[in-house]
């Protein structure tokens, strides 16, 4: 192990540039098909330079983490290092609590204030001379103008899909709470199996999701165009959905990686960051379905 | 294993590596504070030129230059390029280059990453500028970006624009995540928290409140971006929206954001005026406390930029009361200052003279901040040039200002030369007088009723303008003088000592001038 004292700095690295470049080339690709697409013209090329970046992202973070798992499974992390690490992966999940508390907040504003004020409740007196026929309700059914935006014809009832699949994540927490305590353990077995099944209880879980979000369409006219309820209720529950599927493949690397023996019952930082992430991922989940389905 | 641990060792004794490449791919923090400072100043250079095209279009009432759409696409651009591009990046090269030193530490906690967080913002700039070219030109709504005219009513390069804000929170949240590990992980033994130098205590701050809101500015964006091109109706009210949650949502951002750009100012002074007073800071625990606070307040006072959208009346009072609390921790901070230097041993070098004119400067742009947040006058002065005032007051002089004392309080340390002191006094003196003939007058203006952001105003508003513009020409002519007197300055001049500054205290004054590649390969150990 390196000694205390040296706490280790790499040496030059080609891979923030490439990072640079992937992130750029996929976020200006996607904003040419974005403007292409509003304007009705071609995308091919928006659609090329995304691809080409989303490619470079991916062989970045092949290779940057393949760096980084080389150099920590050749000792050169110290104890200190790992200290780096969690204090990154911590401050990371609250960047990201924090952009979910963004779309928290224009939930509760829209719900608690705005839609109210839009029917003339508070201060608000004039917007009733705009919209004299527009009620508050929550979830609402129909909005302002029900010409530009139909609202939707049903919610999503909370104690069908959105109950299990609530089960679903807290089950999927207490398994790769038990894998974690099995890396402790090195019962090598077990973790494979317990990690195997938090995956495979969140991919159940996004299977629910997609059902729901095509019943939501096709048979509830509830869309992201169905007024500030479908927006909310898809934005929240769609980055939502984004971030499982995030956690489920970073668990997927981590399985894979352990079974090849990255990870020690001592040193073991990837798996972790994992699980708190997936933590994470459930924490936001409880209060989404407490904000967004039941209330 | 110890043969790897032998290399590695003998590469921390190695120089920098030659040509471009070594500025593409280093992971030296030095080397990485380095181009954020350049890419910093490049870019205020810029964001000043279009100060300059604005000031130039209002010399005289009527239009003479631009077409009011650029207008307003200059006003937009410089305020962007100038908080997201200017100074937020210079003080990130300061922490780059000081925060290591300054505790000790080898380096940043977490270098690859921060070499990613320098390199993101030439791309997201670029893409920035480029959409001025664009069909339907570059931003125009104003840097606050307000919905509905930044999303009905934008043009089509508004993409471009939120995905270059995304890259710029990206690269904002990844430099505070390693400001934060190396601060909490990589101070020397001894080193506890309440013996920090205070420009490291407001990192640290700053860093958690660029951490708790780049997200939230992430947010705002990708509401736009979905209103705009996927039908979702955050900001329309046909839909149940509201364009004043785009408000809410921005200035829960914004508020913090302007102290995230005045925080490390506090940090800069609070190191220079003991330096030159030759006595240590008066109060540094009220210092760090005070930080805390204004960092805690800053936010519950967001709606303070919104008193005249119609908040309920409740709103209007929390908001503006909780606003003048602000001022608590900032006049201990002021007090403090003014006790350092009080029958102190005072010289009046560049730095210091730069950190006094901060000190005096920013308080006014305090106090015409505690004008504004009296709710029922802010009626008045809503969205006039007092506002422009208000803030260029408290951003020139206390921004930027700072990271002008900063750079040549510590020239020597990096260049190992010292700056010309003549020359650097004149670009004080140039920048006091330009600056204050600039934004003063901006005062009356808008207290007579001039509203911001309008290319032509009635002609009882000449004589002042014509004052601001002349002012504005001399402040940004002379940031040429400070260019010149940097290359100067790392091209050669007088040998400075370790210490170079008599009064100077801290461990970055310990190192050799200028400071090895790598700065504490052991650390040391404080008492």
């Amino acid at each position: 192990m390196a000694s205390p004292q040296s706490y280790y700095v790499p040496e030059q690295s080609k891979w923030p540039i490439v990072a640079t470049v992937g992130l750029f080339l996929t976020l200006t690709g996607l904003g040419n098909v974005l403007i292409a697409g509003q304007q009705a013209s071609d995308t091919s090329n928006g659609w090329l330079m995304f691809t080409a970046g989303f490619g470079i992202m991916l062989y970045m973070f092949f290779g940057w983490f393949g760096t980084v798992a080389k150099e920590s499974m050749a000792g050169l992390y110290s104890a200190q290092m790992d200290r780096s690490f969690r204090w990154g992966m911590s401050w990371f999940i609250f960047s990201e609590v924090m952009f979910f508390a963004a779309f928290f907040g224009a939930l509760f504003y829209t719900r608690y204030l705005g839609v109210p004020w839009l029917a003339g409740e508070g201060d608000g007196a004039p917007n009733v001379l705009l919209w004299p026929e527009f009620k508050a309700a929550w979830p609402l059914m129909s909005n302002p103008n029900p010409e530009t935006f139909p609202g939707p014809n049903a919610t999503i009832d909370p104690w069908h899909i959105p109950l299990i699949n609530t089960f679903l994540l807290l089950a999927s927490s207490v398994t790769v709470t038990i894998a974690h305590h099995a890396v402790k353990k090195d019962h090598r077995t077990q973790v494979v199996i317990w990690l195997a099944a938090t995956i495979i209880l969140g991919a159940i879980f996004l299977g629910f999701q997609v059902h729901e979000y095509q019943v939501a369409y096709n048979e509830l006219n509830l869309t992201l165009k169905s007024g500030i309820y479908g927006t909310t209720f898809f934005l929240l529950t769609g980055f939502h959905g984004m971030h499982v599927t995030l956690g489920a493949i970073i668990l997927t690397v981590v399985l894979i990686r352990y079974s090849r023996g990255h990870f020690s019952s001592k040193q073991h930082f990837g798996f972790e960051a994992a699980s708190w992430y997936w933590h994470f991922v459930d924490v936001v989940w409880l209060g989404l379905f407490f904000a967004v389905y039941v209330l | 294993m110890s043969a790897v641990i032998e290399s590695d060792h003998h590469d921390h004794h190695h120089g920098p590596a030659k040509g471009l490449m070594r500025w593409v791919l280093t992971t030296n923090h030095k080397d990485i504070g380095s181009m954020y400072l350049w890419f910093s100043f490049i870019m205020f250079l810029i964001g000043g030129t279009m100060a300059l095209i604005i000031r130039a279009e209002l010399f005289e009432p009527g239009m003479q230059i631009v077409k009011p759409e650029f207008f307003n696409q200059m006003t937009t651009m410089h305020g962007l390029i100038m908080v997201f591009g200017a100074v937020m990046p210079a003080f990130v090269g300061l922490a780059n280059w000081l925060i290591p030193m300054m505790v000790g530490a080898p380096d940043m906690a977490l270098p690859r990453m921060n070499n990613w967080s320098f390199w993101i913002l030439p791309f997201a700039f670029g893409l920035l500028l480029s959409t001025l070219f664009m069909d339907g030109g570059g931003p125009n709504f104003g840097w606050t970006f307000y919905a509905p005219l930044s999303t009905t009513y934008a043009p089509p390069s508004v993409t471009f624009f939120i995905f270059a804000v995304h890259m710029m929170g990206v690269s904002s949240i990844m430099g505070a995540i390693n400001v934060i590990a190396t601060i909490l992980n990589l101070r020397a033994p001894g080193m506890t928290y309440m013996k920090m130098p205070l420009f490291v205590w407001t990192w640290l701050i700053t860093a958690f409140l660029l951490i708790a809101v780049m997200p939230v500015l992430a947010g705002v964006v990708t509401m736009m971006l979905m209103d705009i091109h996927f039908g979702t109706s955050f900001f329309n009210a046909e839909g149940g929206g509201d364009p004043v949650l785009f408000q809410h949502v921005f200035w829960f951002f914004g508020h913090p954001e302007v102290y995230i750009m005045i925080l490390p100012a506090f940090g800069i002074a609070s190191a220079i005026i003991p330096t030159f007073s030759r006595k240590p800071l008066f109060g540094y625990p009220s210092m760090v406390y005070a930080t805390a606070s204004i960092a805690i307040l800053s936010f519950i006072v967001w709606a303070h930029h919104m008193f005249t959208v119609g908040l309920p009346l409740a709103g209007e009072l929390f908001f503006m009361y909780a606003t003048m609390l602000i001022a608590v921790p900032t006049g201990v901070k002021i007090f403090n200052w003014v006790a350092t230097m009080f029958r102190g041993s005072l010289t009046f070098e560049t730095p210091m003279l730069f950190s006094i004119a901060f000190v005096i400067l920013f308080t006014i742009g305090g106090f015409s901040g505690l004008m504004l947040a009296i709710a029922p006058v802010d009626f008045q002065y809503h969205d006039t040039y007092f506002v422009v005032a208000h803030f260029h007051y408290v951003l020139v002089p206390g921004a930027i200002f700072s990271i002008f004392a900063a750079a040549y309080f510590w020239l020597p340390k990096w260049t190992g030369h010292m700056y010309n002191e003549t020359l650097g006094k004149v670009h004080f003196w140039m920048s006091f007088i330009g600056l204050n003939l600039t934004f003063f007058p901006m005062h009356f203006v808008g207290l007579a009723g001039m509203p911001r952001r309008i290319p032509d105003y009635a002609l009882q508003f000449a004589d002042f303008n014509q004052i601001s513009s002349v002012g504005a020409f001399i402040f940004g002519t002379t940031q040429l003088l400070f260019l010149f007197i940097v290359i100067q300055c790392i091209r050669g001049g007088k040998k400075a000592s370790a210490q170079v500054w008599e009064g100077a205290d801290g461990l970055e004054w310990t190192l050799p001038s200028p400071a090895p590649y790598h700065s504490f390969a052991q650390p040391p150990v404080i008492k």
